[in-house]
């Protein structure tokens, strides 16, 4: 509570300081122009280096002794670091003042300081994928330290069981030992991404081609946007739908025809997952086939193809490198998809071919790790970070991939609006 | 070897069939694209909007002795099983708070409980025949009736379906929207700003751009985890807060914005660039007062559809714990909330049948929401876009 209070007190300081700074700078840099010299910069400009020049430096101080408090465990007392970047601040208010003169260039320090803190914004997200790389390798590596990598690659058998009693310094107690064997849940998460892929591929591209080859231009600017909101959608609407709805749809129809699904099977979430990703597929594939030139359609056409010919021999081919762009991207976010996998998939680890019955999948079994009761220490818990590093890999080298050949085809047609 | 006419036409004839039946399947493709849409909509709407009704019942309530103790003593005997126990909970503290009440009767119409309100909407329910019997009685006397259900919109999560509501959601939802806000948007513009205008074209900007490519197409459960091991264990923000979900959407919603942004900036002609700079302004003085302006609509109609699409993200807040049950709406950042999404996946792991109405209302009104907010983001695209 103190902190706050401490806190408070410096950001109105700090802020009383600042208007000071603006308002004697303005005032000097009036009075010196008033005097008849000329000046390099407007009042105003001198105004706020000299503001820049009080908040930057003090700003600066207090967050590194905040960061080094955090990071390095350093013992800084609040009360001196705050006063002490307030003396800081002070400092930089004479600073700033004595630059209020005809030769300094004030709206290019300001240009400067401007610049960089535009820099720093934009290393933001090159921090925030270094943040993610590190969390879940630092994590990783402690759950590798416990359990062979190997084990983790080739084992068939996912049963944390016991973990949380090994946790608690009870690991004999337990009947089982825990085995962390992944390939159940990497067959779970690659079915329902598959059977997502019989439904979005085959529908997405062909939505693309009547979008982008048949349909009256009217058609096309009201099929785009519908399509996308079945992007739109929240995913935990579409596993609630998936659940509530599909499944027992599902274990109906294979009822019908004899068979025994489970309410968990793997197809209802499959299914959903494709209708979602459909737009994914359709709106890039769509954009890269109107992207094809006219020329190529036109000389096949000349040649005497029909339309159905021109667009399965020629427009396609063309376009391939784009649609095996946008479908992979489509790969990468069935993988990574969470919530209709956590709604309406098993949580049973299973290592079967057979879609009807119940499969878990590497992002339900993240979500069951890190959501229970668990200790952060336990493996348990951990393993959710090798699994998330996993999943960071293989969907980052999807991206890549799927980056390098839309370029591919970008420079081929000299496309610009891809 | 030759052909007569004859066979070359009927070959010909066969082309243009193949080349009609794709034009019809891909119709046909689209078509089922939008059927899954529709009937999507359907089903919601079939299983949602009976959430927006609530059965309540005209009772006689008798302030006896008893009911000091135990509320249900006021009620008649036989329809007492079908009242809401928060009602009965109410009764000794009313005698409590006016003892002028003990030995009054009044009567006045209360929820009934959740089994109650799905025999009434025709649903699968618990309900003995006589209880069943009881309610089909008041109901032809109109003392039982379907009424619009304001609790569903003022109260909070509740174990008691009838008694649950949305509103401490959508507090934590506003919040940690805000908290999004308050961190993407500027951070976002600026990033955009710094590579469109400012950036010099070698390797660290091309990184940058890279790299901000990539964050769009990483899984949002990565950004729970990254949440949970810096934000919650390193830097300590407390868990399942608004403060650290709106971190982490943040850092999802960044690339959202950047890229709308960027396209903003670009659509504005560089003879505004030229034009500004001739006068002599600087780089800074040429984007904040001319471009960012001319711009400013695309980055608006960005930052809103960023909004929507990290207001309905659930499975990195999952992760950082903002799953909580929470009966009132807090007005804090830093104490335990949660959002409609997370809300709506609580619910949906809830067994009572009354409570699968509930989460397909609450979807109806998150799902109501998100359309608003991207119509908002559509008109104002159409309202100030401007062609060069």
């Amino acid at each position: 509570m103190q902190t706050n209070q401490l806190l408070a007190m410096f950001s109105g300081v700090l802020l009383l300081l600042g208007l000071l700074a603006f308002f004697l700078g303005r005032a000097k840099a009036a009075r010196v122009r008033a005097s008849g010299t000329a000046m390099y910069a407007q009042p105003d400009q001198y105004a706020w280096f000299a503001v820049v020049a009080t908040a930057g430096p003090a700003i600066t101080v207090g967050a590194v002794g905040a960061f080094l408090m955090l990071l390095l465990g350093a013992e800084i007392p609040t009360l001196y670091l705050l006063a002490g970047s307030l003396v800081i601040a002070a400092i930089g208010l004479l600073v700033g003042m004595s630059q209020v003169k005809p030769d300094f260039h004030a709206r290019q320090a300001i240009e400067r300081v401007i610049r960089w803190v535009l820099v720093a914004a934009a290393m933001i997200s090159i921090f925030t994928t270094f943040g993610i790389l590190f969390s879940i390798v630092f994590e990783a590596l402690r759950f590798f330290q416990m359990h062979s990598f190997w084990e983790f690659i080739t084992g068939t058998v996912w049963s944390p069981g016991d973990s949380f009693l090994a946790a608690a310094g009870r690991g004999d107690e337990g009947g089982s030992t825990a085995q962390f064997g992944s390939v159940p849940l990497f067959a779970g998460t690659f079915m329902i991404t598959a059977i997502a892929m019989l439904v979005a591929i085959p529908v997405g591209l062909l939505s693309a081609i009547y979008m982008a080859e048949f349909a009256p231009s009217r058609v096309r600017t009201l099929a785009k946007p519908t399509l996308e909101v079945l992007a739109g959608i929240p995913t935990v609407v579409y596993g609630f739908f998936a659940a509530i709805t599909v499944a027992p749809i599902i274990v109906d129809v294979a009822g019908f025809f004899g068979l025994d699904a489970s309410f968990n099977n793997a197809v209802a979430p499959g299914v959903v997952m494709g209708i979602m990703i459909i737009p994914f597929i359709s709106s890039l594939s769509d954009d890269v086939i109107s992207a094809v030139p006219d020329s190529m359609r036109q000389g096949s056409l000349a040649l005497g193809m029909t339309k159905g010919e021109t667009i399965r021999d020629v427009v396609i081919p063309a376009a391939l490198p784009g649609i095996i762009s946008a479908s992979l991207l489509a790969v990468s976010r069935a993988l990574g998809e969470t919530m209709i996998v956590v709604m309406a998939a098993g949580m049973r680890p299973n290592l079967t071919a057979n879609p009807l019955e119940d499969m878990t999948t590497v992002t339900v079994r993240i979500v069951a790790a890190l959501t229970g009761d668990l200790e952060f220490e336990s493996s348990e818990t951990l393993s959710a970070f090798a699994l998330g590093l996993v999943l960071f890999a293989v969907t980052l080298s999807l991206n890549l991939v799927s980056v390098l050949m839309i370029r591919r085809f970008r420079e081929k047609y000299r496309v610009n609006n891809l | 070897m030759r052909h007569s006419f004859d066979d070359i036409s009927a070959q010909l004839h066969k082309r243009h069939r193949r080349s009609s039946r794709l034009k019809w399947i891909s119709m046909g493709a689209l078509g089922l694209a939008g059927l899954f849409l529709a009937l999507f909509f359907a089903d919601m709407l079939n299983r949602g909007l009976p959430a927006f009704q609530q059965a309540y019942v005209q009772v006689e309530i008798d302030y006896n002795e008893d009911a000091r103790q135990m509320g249900r003593a006021a009620l008649e005997p036989d329809i007492a099983p079908l009242v809401s126990r928060s009602f009965e909970r109410l009764i000794p503290g009313m005698i409590r708070d006016n003892s002028d009440l003990l030995g009054t009767t009044e009567t006045r119409w209360v929820l009934t409980n959740s089994e109650a309100d799905q025999y009434l909407k025709g649903h699968r329910n618990s309900l003995s025949d006589d209880e069943q019997a009881a309610i089909d009685e008041r109901v032809d006397n109109g003392q039982v009736a379907l009424k619009f259900n304001t609790t569903f919109f003022t109260s909070g999560d509740s174990k008691m379906a009838e008694r649950a509501g949305i509103l401490s959601a959508a507090v934590g939802t506003v919040m940690t929207l805000l908290v999004t806000l308050a961190i993407a948007f500027p951070i976002g513009v600026m990033t955009a700003v710094y590579l469109e205008e400012f950036a010099p074209d070698n390797r660290l900007t091309q990184i940058i751009e890279i790299n901000i490519n990539n964050l769009a197409a990483i899984p949002s459960i990565l950004f729970g985890l990254l949440g949970l091991a810096i934000f919650i264990n390193f830097f300590g923000v407390p868990r399942s807060s608004p403060l650290v979900g709106g971190m982490t959407l943040a850092l999802m919603t960044l690339p959202v914005i950047i890229i709308a942004t960027r396209t903003a900036l670009r659509s504005v002609p560089d003879s505004i660039r030229h034009a500004a700079f001739g006068v002599g302004c600087s780089r800074w003085q040429v984007v904040r007062d001319h471009v960012l302006p001319l711009a400013m609509p695309g980055i608006m109609t960005g930052s809103i559809i960023g909004l929507a699409q990290a207001m309905g993200e659930t499975a990195p807040l999952i992760i950082v714990g903002m799953v909580a049950f929470i009966p009132d709406a807090g007005g804090s950042f830093t104490e335990a909330a949660t959002v409609l999404p997370a809300q709506i996946f609580t619910w949906a792991g809830e067994p009572e049948q009354a409570f699968v109405e509930k989460t397909a209302g609450g979807i109806l009104v998150l799902l109501a929401i998100l359309i608003f907010l991207n119509a908002t983001a559509v008109v104002l695209r159409k309202k100030f876009e401007r062609r060069w």
